[in-house]
C-alpha cells in the first residue's frame, strides 16, 4: 500500500496552478479537463513519481468554512519539506509571497508557515542544522 | 480587591498560562497553531482547545490582545497590566521613579 494523492481545497484551480507551479516551483503531473473545473494535481520535480498533491476546487460549503477556520487558526493543510527553510523564505518573500510565521526552531525541525493565495497556510520544513 | 487585578493574578496563577506568556514574549502576530508548536516545543503538551481556552483568560487580563489580520487571528502579548502590580508593595523610601 503506498500514498498516491492527497489534496488542498483551491479557490480558482489556474491560480493555483500558477502558485504551486510557477511560485513554489512544484510541477504539473495532471491536468484533465473535467467541464468546469480540472483534474489538476501536481508533484515535487525530485520526485515525479512520488506523491501527487490535488489541487481540489473548495466549491462545497463545507470546505470554505473549513478553510476560514483553519486559516484564522494559522494551521496549515499541507507540509512541504525543503532543504532550507531560511533561504526557501528569503526566496518566496521576494516573489511576494506572506508568510504568517518566519522561519522558526522548533526541536529538531525548522518550519515556517506561508499563504498559498488559494485560502490555505502551507508548512515549509527541514531539518534543523546540526548544532 | 480590584476586579481587573483579580483577573491578573488569576490568569498568572497557573503554570501553563505562564508558560504561554514565556512563548508570546518570542514575537508578537503569532497564530493559534504558532503558540502551540512552541509551547510543544517548550514541552508543554497542552491540547490546542485547551490553549485557545487558557489565551480567552490572558486576553480577559489584558495580558494577550488579539486582532484580526485578513483571515488571520493574531496574539500579541502587552505587559501594562503587570506594572501596577510591580508598584504595588514597594515602600515610598524604596522608590526609584521620580
Amino acid at each position: 500500500m503506498k500514498i498516491a494523492l492527497t489534496s488542498v481545497f483551491v479557490d480558482d484551480q489556474q491560480k493555483a496552478q500558477d502558485f504551486y507551479t510557477g511560485v513554489l516551483g512544484l510541477t504539473t503531473k495532471h491536468d484533465v479537463p473535467l467541464g468546469e473545473h480540472r483534474w489538476l494535481t501536481v508533484v515535487s520535480p525530485e520526485a515525479p513519481d512520488g506523491v501527487e498533491l490535488v489541487l481540489e476546487p473548495n466549491e462545497h460549503p463545507a470546505a470554505t468554512a473549513f478553510q476560514e477556520a483553519m486559516a484564522a487558526d494559522g494551521i496549515p493543510v499541507a507540509v512541504l519539506s525543503v532543504e532550507d527553510v531560511e533561504a526557501e523564505h528569503a526566496r518566496l518573500t521576494g516573489l511576494g509571497v506572506a508568510f504568517t510565521q518566519p522561519p522558526t526552531a522548533m526541536g529538531p525541525v525548522v518550519t515556517a508557515v506561508l499563504d498559498d493565495t488559494c485560502g490555505n497556510l502551507v508548512q515549509l520544513m527541514a531539518a534543523a542544522a546540526p548544532a | 480587591m480590584d476586579d481587573a487585578e483579580d483577573l491578573v493574578f488569576r490568569a498568572l496563577a497557573d503554570p501553563t498560562r505562564r508558560a504561554l506568556l514565556d512563548v508570546l514574549v518570542e514575537r508578537d502576530g503569532q497564530t493559534l497553531f504558532e503558540l502551540c508548536t512552541r509551547m510543544a516545543g517548550a514541552g508543554v503538551t497542552s491540547s490546542r482547545q485547551a490553549i485557545s481556552q487558557h489565551l480567552d483568560l490572558l486576553a480577559a487580563a489584558g495580558l494577550v490582545r488579539v486582532r484580526r489580520e485578513g483571515r488571520y487571528r493574531l496574539h500579541d502579548l502587552d505587559t501594562t497590566p503587570l506594572a501596577p502590580l510591580r508598584e504595588r508593595w514597594v515602600r515610598p523610601d524604596e522608590r526609584t521613579d521620580p
